[in-house]
C-alpha cells in the first residue's frame, strides 16, 4: 500500500476539511469559550458529525456504520485539529466505538445506534495521575453479587462530565504497575455514586476527574475478559493515540500555515519578514519536522488498519512525533507573530494551548520513546 | 495470490538462493563496498558473484528499462525487491553516482545513442562515474561556474579547475557542468561527459579530516570532448543539472536511514551498563537515544512515503531538498550520539579493537552530508522559496 492517501480517502479528507471549516471553525471553538459553555461541546454539532456519516467511521456496516479505518477517522480528526474544533470525536467515535468492537453484540446494539445518530457522547476513564500511566491502573473493582463495585478516582476525563457512557479501566485483580488484572468497564451516565467535576484546561476544553464512590455495575459491563483488560484497552489506546496524533498534526498544520501566511503578509525594514533568511530556514526546518511527522501518523494508521503486528509501536512513534513536530509549530507561530501572537484577539495562540493538551494526552512524546526503549531492552 | 504476492515470494525466493552470505552483512568500511569500473576492486569473489548476478537482472537498477539493462520493475514491484533485500539484509550490488545520478538524468535528457552507450555499463558496473560540479569559487553558488568550453566544431575544448571531486582519481567518466556562453549565468551552462583518461585531464587527492582521501581537486587543460557527449542542448546544461541533483539529494537523504535501532542502545549498554531496573545506567543518553530513535523511525516513514509519492508522480519537485536536510541532520545526530554511546571507545583512530577507528572516521564523515550536494542552507532556502512560496529579498 503506498504512503499517501487513496482517492476515496482524498475525497473524503476534502469533504471533511471544507465541513469542518465552514461549520465549526475557529470562531465556534472561541464563542463556545466566551460563553463559557458548560458541556465543552455544541451537540448541535455532533448532530450534524453523525449526519456527514463521520461518527460512523469505525463501525462496521453491519452495524450501520462506514467500516472504514484509523486512516480515515484521522482524515476527520485532522481538520478537527486545524480548525480546534471542540468535539467528542476522539472520545466517542473512535475510543469507545475501539472498546465497543472488543466488546459483546449486546453492548455494540446497545450503544451503536446512540453513536451513530450523535445522540450519545462517550469518554475514556483512564488516567489516574497527572501523567499517562495506563498500567498504574488501581482504581478498584471488587466483586459484589453478579456484578462489581468499583471505586477510586480518574482524571483528565475529556467530556467526562457529559458521557453517557464512561469506558473505565479498573484494576479487578494485581497491583499497580502490571498489565494484567486490569478490567474494562462500560459504565453509564447516572449511575449511583459517580460523581463528575469538569474543570477547564487552558485549552478552554473541559476535563474531569470523576470520583466512582462503590459505584456498582452488572456482570455484563466488562469489555471483553475479567482481569484481561490489557487487550481491549491498547486497542482503544492505539486508536486514540494515533486519533491524537492526527489532530495534532492538524493543529501543527494549521499553526504552520497561519504563520507561513503572516510571513508572507507583515512587513518591517521596508521588505515582507518572509524574506529574511533567518525566518525562512526556521519555516523551513518546521515544514520537514511536519512533514516526517505526517507521514510517521500515515504509516502507523496504515499498519493499525492492516493489523499488522508493527502497529503499537508505529502507534508510539507517531504520537511522539507530532507531540515533537507540533509542539514546535505552535512555538515557531507564536514568536514569528511577534506582538500580535501573545494576544487573545489573534487565534495563533490558542493552537499553542490546544497543543499542549493534546501532547499530553494518551500519553506524551517523552513517555513513547520510554516505552519503545523498554521493548527495545534498555 | 496476486501478481504482487507471487513477484514477492519468487524474489524472495531468489535472493535467498542467489545473495551470498558475506553479502547479507553491513558494509564494513569505505574499501568493503563494491564500486566497479574498469579498475573494480572486489574485496571478496562473493561480492562480484553478487553484482553479476543481479546485474544479469537488471536488479542493478531495477526500475531503468531492460533496453538499457534496467530490470523493467514496476514502482510496486520495485517497492517489494527493494523491502526483501532490506528483509535479508541484502547489500546494494553496486555503489555509483552512474546508477544515483547521471542514469536518471540520461534516462530524461540523453540522446538514445547516449542511453545505448551509457546505461547498460553503469548498469553492469563497467564504468564507474564522478561528478565535476564545484569549482573553487563556485560551491553554493554552483551556475557562477568558470571551467570554460570552447566550440572548436566538431569538439570542444575544455580548460578549467574543479574541486571537491569526490573519486575523481578511480573515476572512469566525468559528468561535467561547463561554460559555453559567458554573457548568461543560468543560461551558459553545458552538460558534457568525457573519460577521465583523456589527455589533459589532471587529478590531486585532498586529505579529509577523517583520515581518508576521497575526493581531489581535478585539472583540465584542453581537454578534447567530442560533441556527441553534450547532454541536452547546448547552454542548457542547468536544467540537467537540477534535474540531477534532485536524484543526488535524494540519495544523499537515504543517509538519514542508516539503522542504528539496536547498535546504538547496544553500544551505550556495553560502555555505561544498566540499573537495577534493567535500563540504561544513564537516563539523560537513554532519553537522548530514545528520542533520537523516534525521530529515526518516523524518518523511515518519510522515506517510504517520499518514494511512493515520486514513483506515483506525486512528489513536490523541491521535496528531495526537505528530505536532504532532514536526512543528513539526523544521520549527523545519529553519529553524534554513537560517540557520545561508545565513549572513549568510539575514540581510538588506529586499533584492531576499534575496527581501525570506524566509529570516529564516520562520525567525521558524516559531518560532509550536511555541505555536500548542496549544504541544508542551501536547501532550507530552496524549500522556502519553492514549498512555502515566501519571498525573496
Ligand atoms: C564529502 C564531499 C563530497 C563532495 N563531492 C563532490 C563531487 O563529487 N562533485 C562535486 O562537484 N562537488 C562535490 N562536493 C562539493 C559540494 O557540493 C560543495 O562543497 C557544496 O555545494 C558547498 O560549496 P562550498 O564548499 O563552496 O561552500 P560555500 O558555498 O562557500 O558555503 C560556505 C557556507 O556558506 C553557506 N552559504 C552559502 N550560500 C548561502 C546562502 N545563499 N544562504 C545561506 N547560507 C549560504 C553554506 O551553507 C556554507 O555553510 C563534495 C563536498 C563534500 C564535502
Amino acid at each position: 500500500m503506498p504512503l499517501f492517501l487513496d482517492d476515496e480517502q482524498t475525497m473524503l479528507r476534502d469533504s471533511a476539511r471544507a465541513f469542518v471549516g465552514e461549520t465549526a471553525p475557529v470562531s465556534h471553538m472561541r464563542s463556545l469559550r466566551d460563553a463559557k459553555d458548560p458541556n465543552g461541546y455544541a451537540p448541535a454539532l455532533w448532530k450534524q458529525f453523525a449526519e456527514m456519516g463521520f461518527t460512523g467511521i469505525l463501525i462496521d456496516e453491519a452495524h450501520g456504520g462506514s467500516g472504514l479505518g484509523a486512516v480515515e477517522a484521522g482524515v476527520v480528526l485532522e481538520e478537527i485539529g486545524r480548525n480546534l474544533t471542540p468535539s467528542p470525536f476522539l472520545a466517542t467515535a473512535v475510543g469507545a466505538v475501539e472498546a465497543l468492537n472488543a466488546g459483546s453484540a449486546a453492548q455494540r446494539e446497545r450503544w451503536f445506534p446512540a453513536i451513530l445518530a450523535g445522540d450519545a457522547v462517550a469518554a475514556l476513564a483512564i488516567d489516574e495521575r497527572a501523567k499517562h500511566r495506563p498500567a498504574s491502573t488501581a482504581l478498584r473493582a471488587e466483586r459484589s453479587g453478579n456484578g462489581f463495585k468499583l471505586s477510586g478516582t480518574k482524571r483528565f476525563v475529556t467530556h467526562g462530565h457529559v458521557a453517557d457512557l464512561l469506558v473505565v479501566a479498573a484494576r479487578t485483580a494485581g497491583a499497580a504497575g502490571e498489565m494484567d488484572g486490569i478490567t474494562l468497564f462500560a459504565v453509564e451516565k447516572g449511575a449511583a455514586g459517580l460523581q463528575a467535576k469538569p474543570e477547564r484546561l487552558a485549552d478552554a476544553s473541559l476535563a474531569a476527574a470523576i470520583d466512582f464512590d462503590g459505584v456498582r455495575v452488572e456482570a455484563d459491563a466488562v469489555i471483553g475478559e475479567i482481569d484481561a483488560g490489557w487487550a481491549p484497552l491498547t486497542r482503544v489506546l492505539n486508536g486514540v493515540r494515533v486519533g491524537a496524533s492526527a489532530e495534532l498534526l492538524g493543529v501543527g498544520a494549521g499553526a504552520m500555515d497561519m504563520t507561513v501566511g503572516y510571513l508572507k503578509e507583515r512587513k518591517q525594514f521596508g521588505q515582507t519578514i518572509g524574506a529574511f533568511q533567518a525566518l525562512q530556514h526556521r519555516a523551513a526546518h518546521l515544514y520537514s519536522e511536519m512533514e516526517v511527522a505526517r507521514a510517521a501518523v500515515l504509516k502507523a494508521q496504515q499498519l493499525l488498519d492492516a493489523g499488522d503486528a508493527r502497529a503499537e509501536e508505529a502507534v508510539m512513534v507517531a504520537k511522539a512525533m507530532a507531540g515533537l513536530a507540533t509542539t514546535l509549530a505552535v512555538q515557531e507561530g507564536v514568536q514569528m507573530h511577534g506582538g500580535i501572537g501573545m494576544t487573545d484577539e489573534y487565534s495563533i495562540g490558542f493552537y499553542m494551548k490546544r497543543g499542549r493538551v493534546l501532547a499530553e494526552m494518551f500519553g506524551d512524546a517523552d513517555y513513547h520513546a520510554d516505552q519503545l526503549a523498554r521493548r527495545a531492552g534498555y | 495470490m496476486s501478481d504482487l504476492e507471487t513477484f514477492r515470494v519468487e524474489t524472495r525466493a531468489w535472493l535467498e538462493e542467489n545473495c551470498p552470505p558475506a553479502m547479507r552483512q553491513p558494509v564494513r568500511s569505505e574499501d568493503d563496498a563494491c564500486w566497479g569500473g574498469r579498475n573494480a576492486k572486489f574485496s571478496s569473489p562473493d561480492q562480484k558473484l553478487w553484482l553479476d548476478r543481479m546485474a544479469a537482472r537488471g536488479w542493478t537498477v531495477p526500475d531503468w528499462p531492460k533496453e538499457y539493462g534496467g530490470g523493467g520493475l514496476s514502482p510496486a514491484e520495485a517497492k517489494i525487491l527493494r523491502g526483501e533485500m532490506a528483509r535479508l539484509g541484502c547489500r546494494s550490488p553496486l555503489q555509483s553516482f552512474g546508477i544515483w545520478m547521471l542514469g536518471p538524468a540520461l534516462l530524461k535528457y540523453g540522446n538514445e545513442a547516449q542511453k545505448q552507450e551509457h546505461l547498460p555499463k553503469i548498469a553492469r558496473g563497467e564504468i564507474r562515474w564522478c561528478q565535476g560540479y564545484s569549482e573553487p569559487n563556485a560551491g553554493s553558488d554552483l551556475a557562477s561556474l568558470a571551467t570554460s568550453a570552447e566550440d572548436m566544431g566538431d569538439h570542444f575544448l575544455v580548460n578549467g579547475q574543479k574541486i571537491w571531486t569526490s573519486y575523481a582519481d578511480k573515476a572512469d567518466w566525468i559528468f561535467c557542468l561547463v561554460r559555453t556562453d559567458r554573457s548568461s549565468k543560468h543560461n551558459g551552462i553545458s552538460f558534457v561527459l568525457f573519460d577521465m583518461a583523456s589527455p589533459g585531464v589532471s587529478t590531486k587527492p585532498i586529505l579529509l579530516i577523517s583520515g581518508y582521501s576521497p575526493f581531489c581537486e581535478t585539472f583540465f587543460d584542453n581537454v578534447k570532448v567530442l560533441k556527441e557527449n553534450l547532454v541536452g542542448e547546448l547552454n542548457k546544461g542547468w536544467d540537467v543539472a537540477k534535474y540531477l541533483l534532485g536524484h543526488e539529494r535524494e540519495m544523499i537523504s537515504g543517509m538519514g536511514l542508516g539503522d542504528t535501532a539496536k547498535f546504538l542502545p547496544e553500544t551505550a549498554l556495553k560502555t555505561v551498563g544498566r540499573d537495577e531496573q534493567g535500563r540504561l545506567d544513564e537516563p539523560v543518553l537513554r532519553g537522548r537515544i530514545a528520542l533520537f530513535e523516534v525521530r529515526a523511525a518516523a524518518f523511515k516513514a518519510m522515506a517510504e512515503r517520499f518514494m511512493d509519492e515520486l514513483k506515483a508522480g506525486k512528489a513536490h519537485p523541491a521535496q528531495p531538498s526537505m528530505m536532504k536536510y532532514y536526512g543528513t541532520e539526523l544521520n549527523k545526530a545519529r553519529h553524534e550520539l554513537i560517540m557520545a554511546a561508545g565513549g572513549s571507545d568510539a575514540l581510538e583512530w588506529e586499533s584492531e579493537a576499534s575496527k581501525g577507528g570506524a566509529a570516529p572516521r564516520a562520525w567525521l564523515r558524516t559531518k560532509a552530508n550536511s555541505i555536500e550536494g548542496g549544504t541544508s542552507e542551501v536547501q532550507l532556502n530552496i524549500v522556502a522559496k519553492r514549498i512555502l512560496d515566501l519571498p525573496s529579498a
